[in-house]
């Protein structure tokens, strides 16, 4: 730790009023921030690192309250402020808070107020801690909207926040953080509702601003591949206690809590030794209010020692990082050594299986969503979600549909799924060995195909009834449909035998959805998805909301109940780590389009298609590597599917398109070894994915700079 | 405590120690009865709410007297004070329920009679004391009444008398049957047609929606008192007091399901795009088990806390037809009824305690809006 930290926690608690009860929220934090560094705190759901953000700048709701400790901030007159001493509408307060220490929300969208331009949000914001004039800040304002990238900043000070892309949206938040040149910059999750590659530019912006400005960040995340990029220190916490801090490459390198172990070990990778189950950390983040006594982590740690560990709490041990554990990492390393072996289960990468046939014929299939305008809706304009899509769904394979927001996975999905109608192509379903035209059904005809393929969806809070209980959530399936099972006993035998698969106590189904969490809901949904006995399940984002090492448990539960139940999956998502330790084959999308389709291996480390490079350059994991090359910035945005390009959608962005490109849509083609590239110049571009290893270890894995192959002289890229 | 999923790396080395996490067993239901609770004026309202149906409900028992008991002797007396307290010439002092009776004198220049309270004239009071006769309900003879002068030849007249000597607090406990009921039954018309027509609109959507959208514009953009006015001209005078009652709440139906429709079609239509709704289609459920099954009781605390808030404006609306003397008529009492005997100056100057029923009206609206607010709070997701 630096001598002088610019902010300086010491003992921190903080606990609120729930249902007439007293919870802690935070329990003795202590972490310090350097000066010009970037400390990345780092947790689960219910781990406090909101609630630390809050504390910081006092803009905790009512009903929290500081129990205890310091937080020292070296302000800029060179006096030390213990922002926890004062009321939180204190002066001494507010001329730091928004001035010497601003923030940056994670959903931009509700941050900033949609009634008032940009401009006049800055510009407000530098008013209020500095004497300048009108005109003098409208300067100030401008100069911060240039420094952060802001295209066109002249037009942009007197634009609305929803007139802005995702991205612009939040480069106008920073700005207004840096107005007033903050010593301590806080970003609560600023580029979680980001996609992947706007992230990566968010990512640099930030970095180098902190470079220009010299000024702190405390960056809060669950993200472990963030961390990587950004951190400088590291500050690991759980259950409203910091279980480990220290130096971002000790972290990464030689984590000494387990339940930072845990974590780099459950993330999804994809890297191909990952390819089998993830080691999860077992059961869930226990709620704040039934806090276990001794160490947080003890109800789910491998190391857990009973008589020890709950009963007291943990002592900091030092070291080039401080973990909070009652075991040294010599210690912990041993016991690991002396265990019984773990049961191994399929380490080998699955072999690669016969061909199977296609149980999902998908040939040209577009859905345009028709907006009607003037008088009588003669006039119209189409947002072309989905064009002329076509692929195989294999029997018994998991195939990957990435993309980012807005590129058409989810309507894909939808339609596929029989919601939406077609607006062209056909979709076929083989059932009974035949292969069976499901695009145009009556409501009834599709109620029977819907007992085959089983949707589930991505937020596990909204996707259950509120008002049904689990046991009737996952038998709503039996009870109606061609399915259904009339006889009750057979019925609730049925039942809590998918319950148990998912592995849910069947003793809690009669208990509602708001009394689980996140990942036990997914189970529910996966559940009453399984409960039919489908042969396709379309599963939309399933793991998107919810935590890293829940995440691992979902994505292990799919791939055992895809082995038992010999299911075939179509799974969508944005998180390309994910998609590499679940799919066989990977099909990536670009507004509305397939632009690739390939096995995992083949996609992710030797791309075709210029986006799909793109993607994976952007692509954060959590390992420590300092030394990386400077990463392909893609710039722009996607089109808009009301207004696409003529030709290639992606033409405006790429860095080879040719003239043939920027006029012709080009055709999805085979392009050898069974993969489909939809790209003109598929044959003369050389793309470059990640880089394999050969051993474990530390070696850098990024994405090198695309080359035109024509273009280089070069031969060393 | 789920199951646990194997974990290939790191073997737990120890069998799982510290407390399981607990699930809980309330409903959503119970879930909302306890948010309920904690908003303590909400529950209060509530109160008050049931404490005044009861009171309709059991009125020929409360009530002192009967309500068209005309006392010729005692025109316009004032109110009498409930007393406890009594101290005997001998300075004993006796608890016991009573009241003072009157020593009338007439000022023979104004014309004015004046009652003054006469310590000497104690009326006793009594509970469950036999009085005039009546059937509860219409159909059970009685004649018991929670409160009541002991000796059945005395009164007591808690609110006063009006021009014909009627006792006042009677009326006023009698009218609060119809004027409540009048309320339950025009929402739970409004309920049902809102319900019907709302939600066809939003779960149908298309045309089907459109043409009922200006339909409702249309009812709404008609002034609501001249139609009521109009309306109620209509009903012939010769109609028996029942049948007038219920074709008044015809009337004030006809213009209320409008808000009702309208918020149960925002409902459908935002219900109708949740997942869960969407997921219920997926398992092969069709509309009227997707309506009813899913979609019903996620609005149901909504509705229940909009027809709560909805009631009061039934009631302030027969109060004010009746009051301006289109609504119920005389024999059938209502507070609107009642206060028709406030119409003019000279009554309210000579005897003010004829506006009772107005403040009876005030209560039962701020109760039924408190107790609806509650409800509501309780039923969204999104208020703190």
């Amino acid at each position: 730790m630096q001598n002088n930290p610019l902010l300086s926690i010491k003992g921190l608690s903080v606990s609120f009023e729930e249902n007439g009860k007293r919870v802690q929220a935070l329990n003795t934090v202590s972490f310090d921030i350097p000066e010009g560094k970037t400390v990345c705190l780092v947790g689960e759901s219910g781990c406090g690192k909101s609630v630390t953000a809050r504390s910081i700048l006092r803009i905790l709701d009512s009903n929290a309250d500081i129990d205890a400790g310091s937080m020292v901030f070296r302000s800029s007159g060179g006096t030390d402020v213990d922002l926890a001493a004062f009321k939180a509408t204190a002066p001494e307060l507010r001329r730091v808070r928004g001035n010497e220490i601003t923030m940056v929300f994670q959903e931009p969208m509700t941050a900033l107020s949609s009634f008032h331009t940009i401009g006049n949000q800055i510009i407000e914001a530098v008013r209020q801690h500095s004497t300048m004039s009108e005109a003098e800040a409208r300067a100030r304002t401008l100069d911060v909207l240039n420094a952060v990238g802001m295209p066109d900043a002249e037009a942009r000070l007197d634009a609305y926040s929803f007139e802005l892309s995702g991205g612009q949206r939040q480069r106008a938040m920073i700005a207004m953080a840096l107005a007033t040149n903050p010593r301590l910059l806080v970003a609560d999750e600023p580029t979680t509702a980001l996609d992947v590659t706007t992230q990566a530019v968010t990512l640099e912006l930030m970095r180098d601003l902190q470079a220009r400005f010299g000024m702190s960040i405390l960056f809060i995340t669950h993200d472990l591949g963030v961390v990587a990029e950004m951190a400088d220190e590291v500050v690991v916490m759980y259950l409203g206690e910091v279980v480990e801090r220290g130096p971002a490459e000790r972290i990464f390198k030689a984590p000494k809590h387990p339940y930072t172990r845990a974590l780099l070990e459950a993330a999804p990778h994809y890297d191909r030794r990952r390819e089998g189950r993830l080691p999860v950390i077992p059961g869930t983040v226990p709620p704040l209010a039934q806090r276990p006594k001794g160490c947080v982590f003890v109800t789910r740690c491998a190391y857990a020692i009973a008589g020890r560990c709950d009963e007291a709490r943990p002592p900091l041990l030092p070291g080039d990082t401080q973990s909070q554990c009652f075991f040294t990492a010599a210690e912990l390393d041993a016991r690991a050594k002396t265990a019984p072996a773990a049961p191994v289960l399929d380490r080998a990468p699955e072999p690669r299986a016969a061909p199977k046939g296609a149980v999902l014929k998908v040939e040209g299939v577009s859905k345009h969503f028709v907006k009607k305008a003037g008088w009588f809706g003669r006039a119209s304009r189409a947002v072309r979600a989905v064009s002329d899509v076509s692929f195989e769904l294999r029997e018994g394979e998991t195939l990957g549909l990435v993309g980012e927001s807005g590129c058409g996975k989810s309507t894909l999905g939808y339609t596929l799924a029989g919601l939406h109608e077609t607006t062209g192509g056909r979709i076929r379903l083989r059932r009974d060995g035949r292969l069976d035209d499901i695009t145009h059904l009556t409501e009834d005809e599709r109620r029977k195909v819907w007992q085959d393929m089983r949707m589930v969806f991505q937020d596990p809070f909204a996707s259950l009834n509120p008002r049904m209980s689990v046991f009737d959530i996952v038998a709503e399936p039996l009870r109606v449909g061609p399915r259904r099972i009339s006889d009750s006993a057979r019925l609730t035998a049925r039942v809590h035998d998918v319950l148990d698969k998912v592995g849910l106590d069947p003793v809690l189904a009669d208990r509602y959805p708001h009394a689980f969490s996140g990942g036990q809901r997914q189970r529910i949904g996966i559940a009453r998805a399984l409960a039919p006995n489908p042969k396709i399940i379309v599963a939309d984002e399933p793991v998107s909301a919810l935590d890293v090492s829940v995440q691992a448990q979902i994505l292990n539960l799919f791939r055992d109940l895809q082995r038992e139940f010999s299911l075939t999956y179509l799974f969508v998502s944005h998180d390309l780590n994910v998609v590499s330790n679940i799919a066989g084959r990977v099909a990536v999308m670009y507004a509305g389009r397939i632009v690739e389709i390939a096995d995992t291996a083949q996609i992710y480390y030797a791309p075709r298609h210029p986006y799909s490079a793109a993607l994976l350059s952007a692509v954060l994991t959590p390992e420590y590597q300092p030394g990386r090359p400077p990463r392909q910035r893609l710039r722009g945005q996607p089109p808009n599917p009301a207004n696409l390009p003529p030709g290639c959608a992606f033409a405006p962005r790429c860095p080879f398109a040719t003239d043939l490109c920027r006029t012709t849509v080009p055709p999805l083609e085979a392009d050898g070894e069974g993969r489909l590239t939809a790209c003109h110049r598929k044959a003369e571009i050389e793309l470059s994915g990640l880089r394999e290893t050969a051993e474990v270890g530390d070696a850098p894995r990024r994405a090198l700079p695309v080359r035109d192959r024509e273009a280089a002289h070069d031969p060393v890229s | 405590m789920t199951a646990d999923i194997q974990n290939a790396a790191l073997p737990p080395l120890t069998a799982p120690i510290g407390p399981r996490p607990v699930v809980e067993r309330t409903s959503y239901g119970m879930l909302i009865w306890r948010r309920f609770l904690r908003h303590r004026l909400g529950v209060l309202g509530g109160i008050i709410t049931v404490a005044i149906y009861v009171v309709a409900l059991f009125c020929e028992i409360l009530a002192p007297t009967d309500p068209e008991a005309i006392s010729p002797r005692a025109l316009y007396t004032p109110p009498q004070m409930l007393r406890l307290v009594s101290t005997a010439e001998d300075g004993s002092i006796r608890v016991h329920p009573h009241v003072l009776g009157y020593t009338s004198s007439v000022d023979y220049n104004s014309g004015q009679r004046s009652y003054e309270p006469d310590p000497d004239k104690v009326i006793e009071l009594g509970f469950f004391v036999e009085g005039t006769p009546y059937k509860l309900w219409g159909l059970i003879p009685w004649d018991r009444h929670f409160i009541g002068t002991v000796d059945p030849r005395e009164q007591v007249f808690f609110f006063g008398t009006d021009r014909l000597g009627r006792d006042v607090f009677s009326r006023t406990i009698y009218a609060s049957r119809v004027s409540m009921t009048i309320g339950l039954i025009g929402v739970t018309l409004s309920l049902v047609l809102g319900i019907i027509i709302g939600g066809a609109s939003g779960y149908f959507g298309g045309w089907v929606d459109v043409a009922i959208q200006r339909v409702i514009e249309f009812l709404q953009s008609l002034p609501s008192i001249p139609l009521w006015i109009g309306l109620a001209a209509a009903i012939p005078a010769s109609m028996s007091p029942i049948h007038t009652y219920f074709l008044i709440t015809v009337i004030l139906s006809i213009l209320g399901w409008t808000g009702l429709a309208r918020i149960v079609r925002g409902k459908f239509m935002a219900l109708k795009n949740e997942e869960y709704v969407i997921a219920a289609r997926l398992d092969g459920c069709r509309p009227p088990r997707i309506i009813l099954r899913h979609m019903v009781p996620n609005f149901l605390s909504h509705i229940i806390a909009v027809v709560t808030l909805a009631i009061p404006g039934m009631i302030i609306a027969e109060t004010s037809l009746s009051f301006l003397g289109i609504g119920l008529r005389q024999p059938v009492v209502s507070w609107g009824v009642l206060l028709q005997e406030a119409q003019n100056l000279r009554s309210i100057a000579a005897a003010p305690w004829l506006f009772a029923p107005g403040g009876a009206v005030v209560i039962a609206v701020l109760a039924l809006n408190f107790f609806g607010d509650g409800l509501r709070d309780a039923g969204d997701p999104y208020a703190k």
